[in-house]
């Protein structure tokens, strides 16, 4: 690539690296060239919520934001939520409470949710459904995620 | 939807920006918090020659006080408006607007500049940067000028900055003490730009009404200051039958589009409506 | 029916901890087969327009692309598909002479990556001569409406008049007739994952594999063999393990498998195609708008006599399979779940430039029932009774089961009666109705809203036989067509482990959890023990041409495939353990995962004991049984008949039942209508798994409620698509759920061996019924029905506003003000 730029980050705790052109997509970046597929593409425009990852411990959706933009950034993506083959609270929350059925959304609902239980650990079901309202689900009506992000906001306090 | 071939830049300082802008004559488009470009890009209805990205210049986000005006640096993060301590205390307006920008993870990136320098006439920002008449700074090869919101906002997505120049910051008049703010909103859901917004801003004075602002959002192809249903509210207090007088009022100062959301009569309606229920909410909120 | 008893349990998914940690296998996660090259597909900007010509030059020109066809190619090296009528529409899988819709396929480019495809596919330049444009299914009726296709020579690409029963004399002896127009919108399934498709072709064994999120094979494998001119036997269709959801959308994704498999022969590299959600929006698949002109006949006591159904379909720019299922998918439900006998039904099958369609959720039924029940309410109103007590009135009383409906339907059990009283009193319906008594003389416009419904579950293939005529369909050349059959195999390792494997192609429903209870409840093991595939591979599953999932199958037909695939090896198992044990059959018995004896005394052989010894050695099975320990089984309903000569099918072959009570209230300022109450009552026969049930329900509500106020494909009058973003085709958040109270009442199948229905479709059907029904009975005092779907704000305001009873609102037309700031804010 003639005009490709080296982009280095943190993910998941491990320093990778990579080329791409300036115009790749954050979302494409991590999928072809990390090879993180758990971050979903649904949109492309900043709607769906599918791809949200956190970049320096703030979600974002990664498919409107560069490759490039994420240089020098901390990044935790859906790969990187359990630690030590142990799920995170929230993890084990929408498992419990069926708050995933085709998984595509999850990944992005799972790091919305963390931020959301990040600056406000306490949240109102409203409080909860304002925040989830950021990614689309089309399987589970949005109750089994509620639910679970209630039960994890209890477990994570 | 994967977005043209563009040049990259990402200065580190404001004149490299500026110089950048300068070197492109018109063809490079500046980069902010991306949360509307991006997808112009992806969609592939925009295709500037190049990117500026200001994300890398750190000076251009903060957050102060000074001379009674709350000044935000362009690049600050709506998230981080969201949780100021200053800006709940003086400008409570802008809190509660913020709220209704779209969602958390678009406010995590999204700034006051970029959105206010996007120009959507349904967006927040604009609003209460026009009721409050707050003022922006930019800064262009020439040096800086001040432009008041009123001559700002041109058209639909247009406003009067030139191609080589940057918003560098936003100042707001802090709010007095006592008085009451309101935003009401209507979108079909959550996190959509507004169908219509009003911001209401009220200063009691005894039983008078020592001012009131109102503008709205959605109502027509910029933010509309509802002047003349102040007006009512500075002559008249804020009584109800002088909200009622006002909201109005506000509906014959717009002049709202047809959309696929929603009809101009529709919104004009709603002007009505959300400007109503934003003072009744206002001057609950205000204390003598 | 289960020692252990894990069917009936909330049991954890097995799925979860792959989708919660990101390892789920989606399409576009992991390319299958080396030196992929991705596509792009160059759309028709016209919704009607002649193709003069191509010019790939400048495309072909860019660097990184390896090739391009065109719709000169498609009409060169593929035929068109089949359709579901008998007039002459030819459907290939791009456009070859004219688009037809905006967003219509009319070329593919394919490059080293979808960045560079796009670039290229920007370049392609198409000579198009543009025609005029209909969109609507009464104005493209009309004689001086432009015609899409000239073989066809009008845009009526089927009709059908149904006659059950005597219509004429029900509505002469009737008392009461009742007369409404009803339009439906256009709303879409819009899963999150898109359509994706791989394709390769093997030059040497000629053989062509695609991989793609699909839901078939279904018919549609046959009908691409047949397109691409290939034997079934050289075509191969993979589903990789995880689908991003679909909702009906993805059985109408294979167009694009044929289109890709094209393109991957011609340019002679694999290609994958991944929908971007602009495509998505603008030509993959959605539900029918309708236009219903409806007649009911009553006696003045509300009993119903008969009703006459016509309406228009509209199918967009061509008609695509299994479409008309459109207007025959509910042939045998048609009367729902009320026994009247008298049936007319007149239905149009309607081209127009508008996209194509297609399954959507609660497919044809959301239709249906949103008439239906708009007219119980009529009828409730003009004889002066409760809107529930017109429907007890009529329903099918719970000792007729199984009943045939004058339409062929063969509901085959429930208690509606009693579903419904659940319904009415977890709403506290009397209270309810007390609480909108005081809300009216306070001025407020609180209503209540009822919906039953009969929820088919497993389609009878059959039935979109309905569509051709019955002189036709007598023809001696005619195959007649029925079934309804799924597959499953399960077996035991040496080490005793079972696994089993699956013909299904779940998105999302939970199928390996569900067959896992299954299978530990017939074997005596617990869920953990089983593994469950289920990745169809059309060269190594068995399936027939109904397989899939789809028509909320898997918990009626796919799950009997494995009880009984179970069942078969269980018996093997103990015709094994006689043997080793040397005492009759009839003396032992399963339980616990081992072979007992019946009295419980004696050895016992575990499920791993026996496996080793079967494996390892042969020699120790009884003389004449088959090595190895598995067993496949064939579920297929016996019900599932041919459509007869008077037009009567059972077109499904479960039939569960659904009863809703919403209660809103509808702000007059803003129009917007608030949910205050939703209860939800289900039938579906044995829950397996109430947790994945409910799972259903309120994904399926929601969905309906989608299309009832938010979600519509809009067009302009030329035909472009006015809502391509999902900024203004608006899918539901969490903030606009509602809160769903959910109930079941079981009356269990006796057709299959769990006597478990379908339910996945559930209250998307039923959701736009009973809130316009509860939203016309909010605005009852304005003298509001409603209609028309999606009630959005702007369209409910200007009702209320033409109503004459909302504040005026100031005209336009005045001047903006001129600048005055006011005094400072100091």
């Amino acid at each position: 690539m003639p005009d490709a730029v080296t982009v280095r980050l943190t993910v998941n705790g491990v320093a990778r690296e990579g080329r791409c052109e300036p115009r790749k997509l954050f979302v494409d970046f991590l999928r072809e060239d990390l090879g993180l597929t758990g971050t979903h593409v649904g949109c492309e425009h900043g709607v769906c919520g599918a791809c949200t990852i956190l970049i320096d411990g703030e979600a974002a959706r990664s498919c409107i934001m560069l490759a490039v933009q994420a240089d020098g950034a901390e990044i935790l993506t859906i790969e990187g939520l359990a630690q030590n083959g142990k799920l995170h609270p929230l993890q084990e929350a929408f498992r419990e409470h069926h708050g995933l059925q085709c998984g595509f959304c999850t990944p992005g609902m799972l790091m919305t949710a963390l931020d959301l239980l990040r600056t406000n650990p306490s949240p109102t079901e409203a409080e909860i459904r304002e925040g989830i309202s950021a990614v689309l689900c089309r399987c589970t009506g949005y109750h089994g995620i509620i639910r679970a992000v209630e039960a994890a906001a209890r477990a994570m306090r | 939807m994967k977005p043209p071939k563009f040049d990259y830049h990402a200065p580190a300082s404001l004149d490299e920006a500026l110089a950048l802008l300068r070197r492109y004559g018109g063809d490079a488009k500046v980069l902010a918090g991306g949360q509307s470009l991006m997808p112009l890009l992806n969609f592939r209805l925009s295709r500037p020659a190049a990117l500026v990205d200001l994300n890398r210049i750190p000076s251009l986000a903060y957050i102060e006080e000074r001379d009674g005006q709350v000044r935000f640096g362009a690049m600050t993060r709506q998230r981080t408006i969201e949780f100021s301590p200053l800006v709940a205390r003086r400008v409570p307006l802008l809190r509660e607007a913020t709220k209704w920008v779209g969602h958390l993870p678009i406010r995590t990136r999204g700034t006051i500049g970029g959105s206010i320098a996007h120009a959507d006439p349904s967006a927040e920002y604009p609003a209460v940067l026009t009721a409050l008449d707050g003022e922006v700074v930019a800064r262009g090869p020439k040096g800086e000028r001040v432009v008041r919101a009123r001559d700002f906002f041109v058209t639909y997505l247009t406003t009067s900055l030139e191609a080589d120049e940057i918003l560098v910051e936003v100042r707001l008049p802090a709010t007095p003490a006592g008085a009451g703010w309101a935003l009401e909103e209507f979108a079909r859901r959550h996190g959509d730009f507004a169908i219509v917004a009003i911001a209401a801003l009220v200063v009691r004075d005894g039983a008078r009404c020592g001012a009131a602002r109102l503008a709205t959002a959605g109502a027509g192809p910029v933010p509309v200051r509802l002047r003349a249903a102040e007006e009512i509210l500075e002559r008249d207090g804020l009584t109800d039958a002088a909200i009622d007088a006002a909201a109005r009022r506000a509906a014959e100062l717009v002049s709202p589009d047809s959309d696929i959301h929603a009809s101009a009569d529709y919104r004009r309606h709603l002007t009505t409506v959300l400007t109503r229920r934003a003072l009744t909410r206002a001057r609950t909120v205000a204390h003598a | 029916m289960s020692a252990t008893g894990w069917i009936g349990k909330p049991v954890r998914r097995v799925e979860d901890a792959r989708l919660l940690t990101g390892r789920g296998r989606y399409i576009d996660d992991h390319p299958p087969v080396a030196n992929v090259h991705h596509a792009a597909i160059v759309r028709s900007p016209h919704a009607h327009a002649r193709i003069r010509g191509y010019d790939l030059t400048a495309a072909l020109a860019v660097d990184g692309v390896v090739g391009a066809i065109t719709g000169e190619d498609v009409l060169r090296h593929t035929k068109p598909f089949g359709v579901g009528v008998t007039a002459p529409v030819h459907y290939y899988c791009a456009a070859t002479d004219k688009a037809r819709f905006v967003g219509e396929p009319v070329a593919v480019v394919v490059a080293k990556s979808r960045y560079v495809a796009e670039d290229a596919a920007e370049l392609v330049r198409v000579s198009y001569e543009p025609l005029r444009a209909v969109v609507d299914p009464e104005r493209a009726l009309e004689p001086d409406a432009p015609v899409l296709h000239d073989a066809v020579g009008t845009n009526l690409a089927g009709h059908r008049r149904l006659v059950y029963g005597d219509p004429d004399r029900a509505f002469r002896e009737a008392d009461v007739v009742l007369e409404e127009r009803f339009r439906f919108p256009k709303y879409g399934s819009t899963p999150i994952e898109t359509y994706g498709v791989i394709a390769t072709w093997d030059a040497f064994e000629g053989v062509c594999t695609v991989w793609s999120n699909f839901m078939g094979p279904f018919i549609m494998h046959p009908l691409t063999a047949r397109v691409l001119g290939l034997p079934e036997n050289q075509l191969r269709f993979i589903v990789p393990p995880d689908i991003g959801g679909s909702f009906g959308i993805k059985t109408s994704i294979y167009p694009y498998m044929a289109l890709i498999a094209l393109a991957a022969r011609l340019c002679g590299v694999p290609v994958k195609w991944i929908e971007d959600r602009r495509e998505h929006l603008l030509a993959s698949s959605s539900g029918t708008d309708r236009v219903a002109y409806r007649e009911l006949a009553a006696k003045k006591d509300g009993t119903i006599l008969g009703m006459r159904f016509r309406w228009l379909d509209n199918v967009g720019g061509y008609i695509r399979s299994p479409e008309p299922g459109c207007s025959f998918r509910p042939t045998g439900n048609f009367v729902g779940p009320y026994r009247f006998q008298n049936l007319e039904v007149d239905a149009s099958i309607v081209m127009t430039n508008k996209s194509l369609t297609g399954p959507n959720r609660g497919y044809a039924c959301g239709h249906l029932y949103f008439e239906s029940e708009g007219m119980i309410d009529r009828l409730a109103d003009k004889v002066g009774l409760d809107p529930a007590e017109v429907r007890r009135r009529n329903l099918v009383p719970s000792d007729a089961f199984p009943y045939r409906t004058p339409t062929g339907g063969l509901y085959d059990s429930g208690d509606y009666q009693a579903a419904f009283d659940k319904a009415l009193e977890l709403a506290k319906y009397t209270e309810l109705r007390r609480e909108q008594a005081r809300a009216r003389a306070a001025g407020r416009y609180f209503g209540i809203g009822l919906a039953l419904a009969v929820d088919p579950s497993v389609s009878n293939m059959g039935y979109v036989a309905t569509a051709l005529d019955p002189q036709f369909r007598a023809k001696p050349e005619y195959l007649p067509k029925s079934g309804a059959v799924d597959s499953a195999t399960v077996k035991v390792d040496p080490l005793g482990r079972v696994i089993a494997i699956l013909g299904t192609t779940p998105q999302g429903q939970g199928h390996q959890t569900i067959v896992s209870q299954i299978v530990a409840d017939e074997l005596g093991l617990t869920p953990e023990e089983i593994t469950v595939v289920d990745e169809m591979d059309t060269f190594t599953r068995v399936w027939s041409i109904s397989s899939g999932t789809y028509s909320s199958r898997f918990g009626s037909v796919g799950t009997s495939a494995v009880v009984l695939a179970a069942r078969k090896l269980k018996g093997k198992l103990v015709e094994y353990g006689a043997h080793l044990l040397d005492v009759p059959k009839e003396q032992l018995t399963f339980r616990d995962g081992a072979i007992r004896p019946r009295t419980g005394k004696g050895p016992s052989y575990s499920i791993k004991d026996l496996a080793g010894r079967a494996h390892w050695n042969t020699e120790s099975l009884p003389e004449g049984m088959e090595p190895g320990l598995q067993a496949t089984a064939v579920f297929g309903f016996t019900v599932s008949k041919a459509v007869d000569a008077e037009d009567r099918v059972n077109s499904s072959n479960t039939y569960g039942f659904i009863a809703e009570v919403m209660a809103v209230e509808v702000d007059p300022e803003t129009a917007t209508i608030k949910i205050l109450r939703y209860v939800t009552v289900h039938d579906a026969g044995t829950i397996i798994n109430p947790m994945i049930a409910e799972g259903q329900i309120y994904g399926g509500a929601l969905h309906g409620l989608g299309g009832a106020l938010y979600e519509e494909l809009a067009y302009d009058e030329d035909g472009q698509l006015l809502t391509g973003t999902f900024m203004d085709y608006l899918v539901p958040t969490a903030s606009e759920a509602p809160t769903i109270d959910i109930a079941h009442v079981v009356s269990p199948s006796p057709l299959t061996p769990l006597g478990s229905k379908g339910l996945g479709e559930s209250s998307s059907m039923t959701v736009p019924a009973v809130i316009a029904n509860a939203v016309s009975d909010a605005l009852a005092p304005l003298g509001i029905r409603i209609t028309e779907l999606p009630m959005t704000p702007t369209k409910l305001w200007k009702t209320i506003e033409q109503a004459g009873r909302s504040h005026a609102a100031p005209r336009a037309g005045h001047p903006r003000p001129e600048p005055n700031s006011g005094t400072p804010l100091r």
